[in-house]
């Protein structure tokens, strides 16, 4: 039997996140603790459920125990459908062999029998790195509207970072007429958000056709779009307006937190009527202390707070002992930081322990040579003693 | 945690609602919100589940709208299930409004279900209890003794009140229970019945069927009390903390006990944790100058002025200026700038204008009903 769906989801979940190093060593970049609650993946989920997207594959390869288990059934989603729904795509072994994923079209090429239980008019293929809230059935009436064969959400970025990005150049109907892959000088400044929608049937053979040709890339942005733009088929840019970060990076990571405790930053997770749902366990509401000093900062359950924390997020079930403080700083679940440590300007991945004592990060102000100045980032699981102040930029990655 | 297949829990959610009957206005006793995002039947529910019983009942009459709400298809206490899960149990007929006279007669008006009960036992419990209580030992204790009913106490202060009803056990040396008192006119440590019960599940139909034909409603008067020479009552101490509810003040005052870590970590141990149904919400988000001291806050709230020793449930305001102490604030409850609450509990949803000053008292706190605008 087939349940028909109008538009199925692919989420690209397999990418290793390399410049998230210490926090991507056992755990896949999806998975990543963002703004206390969440984990990136939340983002790309809970829009495809407010969009009415009920069918989701989230395509793993890397370090996926994590992301399987936070996954799970896709309930907290709402994506335990009868029909549809979510489901883990690893890479998996046919009468011809087996294959990891190779590009990020290979890994819709190889799930396509999955797409097809679903008959779909549209596939949305998504990336689980990004922080945004966005009705993707805006963008798919975009592209219904305009008889596209695919439609690529761009974002209007500043001239000056535009060559950090794939640039669309368009004409006044925003229809796409080139594509440049990080320009070193920009004719245009919209940006890819890396988000596609494609009528399926196009998808399809351009699929079938990348695979046959065997390029080595097997990439949208290098293979799919530019084949597709060579051929003139009617490839649109849908702009989006609205707060679009990247959190590929440990600096863009802590940013993206820090936007979170700006009044100025358009991204509010309090909206009721679209709620960026999570997977959380079962804790007591947080208690601040009587000799706490709490400002400027977004805690979590089952936190217990009785030192000083600044403009920092503070993760579910972290404890801040009396004496300690933190400042400017994001300290991800279960963290403990002990009586008397300082961490300023910091990550702190799952899990560790900061010992009485420990120095962590430092503010810009304080560092003679402003190039020396970075986060600190503690990775997951890690002891750090007060034995040796970990610096600006620094990166821990094993207890010390 | 093991499973317990030959185990029933049944819960009663509204027993002792008039107690405190603003809260209960629009609600069951095991729907009264608690603890920053609990409702009180979490308390009994998760104890069940965690003590490895996978089926529930839930016996109530009217006013559950929020209880079904709350409890939905189980899920949240991993109750929605193919075998046993969570059953709601409103009465099988037409038996009027308000709440049952007693715990025989609501088992009675749901004999249907008690009566196809294939488990070996039973465990019961009211929702009037704040506690974390492990009732597999309590069963085990019942399993290995020739108690009818094995009743869940613990040692705690006790003075009489009025309007307020306690049960006080005398236990003898081996442990039996010789004698149920109902709010007795004495006072110092005291075993204080916890109204939790384990039985074998014939046993229970045989009084409940038993008690029908008579005409009679009270597992204590007409069990506990009028039947005690003829059956064994043995006494199961729980050992952890526990608060009764039975007074505004109570309601109140356990609230602000979440303060004290040693309760705190007890009530909610993560072994055996308490489940609610989730809201979904943002982490707690606190404004420049804010000052917070010794509360405890739910998630979705947004705190701009002063927090002191409060319980704040979630999705709740405080406007810039504003200064809260000694509160409990429901969910949904906005209070607007330079506010001045002190010993005030708010029901869901309420309004606070800017500027408004509210003063109760420790053993009066000023209490606003839901959705009440000020």
């Amino acid at each position: 039997m087939k349940i028909k769906k109008k538009c199925v989801a692919m989420l690209l979940a397999g990418g290793q996140g390399s410049r998230l190093y210490a926090l991507t060593q056992k755990v896949a970049k999806p998975a990543i603790p963002y703004g206390g609650k969440n984990r990136f993946i939340d983002f790309p989920l809970s829009n495809c459920i407010n969009s009415g997207i009920d069918t989701v594959g989230v395509l793993t390869q890397y370090q996926p125990l994590v992301l399987n288990d936070y996954i799970g059934n896709g309930q907290p989603w709402d994506l335990d459908k009868m029909h549809g729904g979510v489901h883990v795509l690893p890479p998996y072994q046919t009468s011809r062999g087996a294959s990891w994923y190779e590009g990020t079209a290979n890994a819709i090429y190889q799930n396509m029998a999955f797409i097809e239980r679903y008959d779909p008019e549209y596939v949305i293929v998504l990336g689980g790195d990004h922080i945004y809230k966005m009705d993707y059935s805006k963008m798919i009436d975009f592209h219904v509207a305009n008889k596209a064969d695919s439609t690529i959400a761009v974002i209007d970025v500043p001239r000056s970072e535009a060559s950090r990005f794939g640039i669309m150049i368009c004409d006044d109907e925003r229809r796409v007429t080139d594509f440049k892959e990080k320009p070193k000088e920009p004719v245009s400044t919209l940006a890819s958000m890396g988000i596609y929608v494609f009528t399926w049937e196009k998808l399809r053979k351009y699929l079938i056709e990348n695979e046959n040709a065997n390029t080595g890339s097997k990439d949208f942005g290098k293979d799919i779009i530019p084949a597709m733009l060579k051929n003139d088929e009617r490839l649109f840019a849908y702009e989006f307006e609205g707060y679009w970060r990247d959190v590929g990076t440990l600096d863009s990571l802590w940013e993206a937190n820090m936007d979170l405790l700006s009044p100025s930053v358009p991204l509010d997770l309090y909206d009721p009527s679209w709620k960026i749902y999570s997977r959380h366990e079962n804790m007591p509401p947080q208690y601040i202390g009587s000799n706490a000093h709490v400002e400027n900062s977004m805690i979590t359950e089952g936190s217990v707070v009785d030192g000083a924390v600044d403009f920092s997020v503070i993760s579910a079930g972290v404890t801040i002992e009396e004496g300690a403080t933190v400042k400017y700083s994001i300290i991800m679940p279960g963290t403990v930081i002990k009586s008397g440590a300082v961490v300023e300007y910091a990550i702190i991945g799952e899990d560790s322990v900061i010992e009485s004592g420990a120095k962590i990060g430092m503010s810009p102000e304080c560092v003679e040579n402003r190039d020396d100045w970075g986060i600190a980032v503690v990775g997951h699981n890690i002891t750090v003693s007060g034995n040796k102040p970990v610096l600006p930029k620094e990166i821990i990655s094993e207890n010390i | 945690m093991g499973m317990n297949n030959n185990v029933l829990g049944l819960i009663f959610a509204s027993v002792n609602d008039s107690t405190v009957i603003d809260l209960t206005k629009q609600r069951t006793m095991g729907s009264i919100p608690f603890g920053g995002r609990y409702r009180l039947i979490d308390f009994p529910l998760s104890n069940m589940v965690n003590s490895g019983i996978q089926e529930v009942g839930v016996i109530t009459k009217s006013n559950y709208g929020s209880l079904m709400d709350h409890l939905g298809s189980g899920r949240e206490w991993d109750l929605a299930r193919k075998k046993g899960g969570l059953h709601l149990l409103p009465p099988f007929s037409h038996v009027g409004g308000g709440v049952y006279q007693g715990r025989l007669e609501a088992l009675n008006n749901v004999w249907n279900f008690i009566d196809y009960a294939k488990s070996k036992y039973v465990v019961m419990s009211n929702c009037d209890v704040v506690a974390n209580v492990d009732f597999s030992a309590a069963i085990a204790q019942h399993e290995n003794s020739d108690a009818d009913i094995t009743i869940v106490y613990a040692k705690g202060p006790y003075r009489m009140e009025k309007n307020i009803s306690t049960n006080i056990l005398t236990i003898d040396d081996d442990n039996n229970v010789t004698e149920v008192l109902v709010n007795p006119d004495m006072a110092g440590e005291c075993n204080i019945c916890l109204d939790m019960f384990v039985m074998r599940t014939d046993f229970l139909k045989k009084i409940v069927r038993e008690a029908a034909s008579k005409n009679q409603h009270s597992l204590i008067r007409d069990v506990l009390q009028g039947r005690k020479d003829e059956f064994v009552f043995k006494a199961y101490e729980h050992n952890g903390s526990f608060f009764k509810i039975d007074s505004l003040e109570s309601y109140f005052k356990t609230n602000l006990m979440l303060q004290k870590s040693e309760i705190r970590n007890d009530l909610f141990d993560s072994e055996s944790p308490i489940y609610t149904k989730t809201g979904d919400n943002a982490p707690v988000k606190y404004g420049l100058e804010t000052t917070v001291k010794n509360s405890t806050i739910a998630d979705g709230c947004m705190i701009d002025g002063t927090i002191e020793n409060c319980v704040i449930f979630r999705g709740v305001k405080v406007g810039k200026g504003s200064v809260v102490k000694n509160c409990v604030i429901m969910q949904g409850t906005v209070i607007g700038e330079n506010c001045n609450l002190e010993y005030v509990v708010t029901d869901k949803q309420v309004e606070i204008s800017d500027d408004r000053v509210l003063t109760g008292s420790l053993e009066y706190p000023l209490y606003l009903g839901k959705k009440a605008k000020i």
